[in-house]
């Protein structure tokens, strides 16, 4: 990269871990989502 | 002859929205990781080594379409919370919400990857110019929006100051993109124009165009998802929610979606 990998590959990296950081803060939230209708759906059945 | 009429409108209600949006995801997804793909091929493969700032040039790929990205999805934001606000819509309303995680993850991208640009190109890793000023505003626009609708509890109520914060901080659109024009700044003037010629490389200018893309369909990606997430939250008790598959464990749907 010329000398400027370390700012190259940080701008994609940075962009990486933010992009990836809000898919799997997306995935908890659907993990969350799906563990309270589990619950749910267990209280129901008493 | 028949003629065959979409009703559009049946689209404002989270019922009818819903399941359409649970379609459209697995498209986007797909088209994001192709283009993205693409992107990274034409970006570092392709497209030649600039002849005054050699390598580091390469970051106005993701820079520049994570700039835009920001300054659109706000726009965006405001007109979705602001006829959510007028017209009582609240899968509008939800929209903006939706909308106001990802706009402020993008406008942190274009900060960070522009101080990363910044301090090879011109020796500081910042300056307070009016682009960089403006655009670190609308990062705080966006913390406002998500930290104002996070401390009220009843949603309706949440939605209604969002619009109002989201609708004055608007201004600042304006301000960013003819920032570099009003007034003397560090940060360059726009490569790309509407009304004339780019003055960038045919295929420096294809690898921002697709980066651009692939940065545009993963945010309807993103946020399709996370506004069915904020459907299933706010209309849990909907008796139209109860009859739909609402969710399936992460890897379940994951399943779904291979086959």
């Amino acid at each position: 990269m010329g000398g400027y990998g370390l700012y190259v590959w940080g701008s994609y990296g940075v962009t990486l871990v933010l992009l990836g950081g809000e898919v799997i803060m997306l995935w908890k939230r659907k993990r969350n989502l799906a563990n309270r209708a589990n619950v749910a759906d267990y209280d129901s059945r008493d | 002859m028949s003629q065959k009429t979409v009703n559009w409108y049946k689209y404002a209600a989270p019922a009818s929205f819903y399941p359409l949006a649970g379609k459209m995801i697995p498209w986007f997804t797909a088209i994001t990781v192709v283009l993205f793909i693409v992107g990274f091929y034409v970006g570092f493969f392709v497209a030649p080594t600039d002849f005054q700032q050699g390598q580091s040039y390469r970051i106005i790929f993701i820079h520049v379409p994570a700039a835009w990205i920001g300054m659109f999805l706000y726009v965006l934001m405001a007109i979705y919370a602001g006829i959510g606000w007028a017209f009582n819509a609240r899968l509008a309303s939800m929209m903006a919400t939706a909308i106001s995680t990802t706009g402020a993850i993008f406008t942190l991208i274009s900060l960070v990857t522009g101080s990363l640009w910044g301090r090879p190109a011109w020796g500081v890793w910042w300056v307070w110019d009016a682009r960089m000023t403006s655009t670190l505003i609308l990062m705080f626009l966006y913390i406002g929006f998500i930290s104002l609708q996070s401390s009220i509890d009843d949603p309706r109520r949440a939605d209604r100051a969002g619009a109002v914060l989201a609708l004055v901080g608007l201004i600042n659109v304006p301000i960013i993109y003819f920032s570099v024009r009003w007034w003397s700044t560090l940060h360059q003037g726009a490569s790309i124009r509407i009304a004339s010629k780019p003055t960038i490389a045919p295929t420096m200018l294809a690898a921002m165009l697709i980066f651009l893309a692939a940065c545009w369909m993963y945010s309807i990606a993103v946020v399709l998802t996370r506004l069915r997430y904020i459907i299933q939250e706010r209309e849990r008790e909907a008796p139209w929610l109860s009859a739909e598959p609402v969710v399936k464990s992460p890897t379940a749907e994951l399943g779904s979606w291979i086959s």
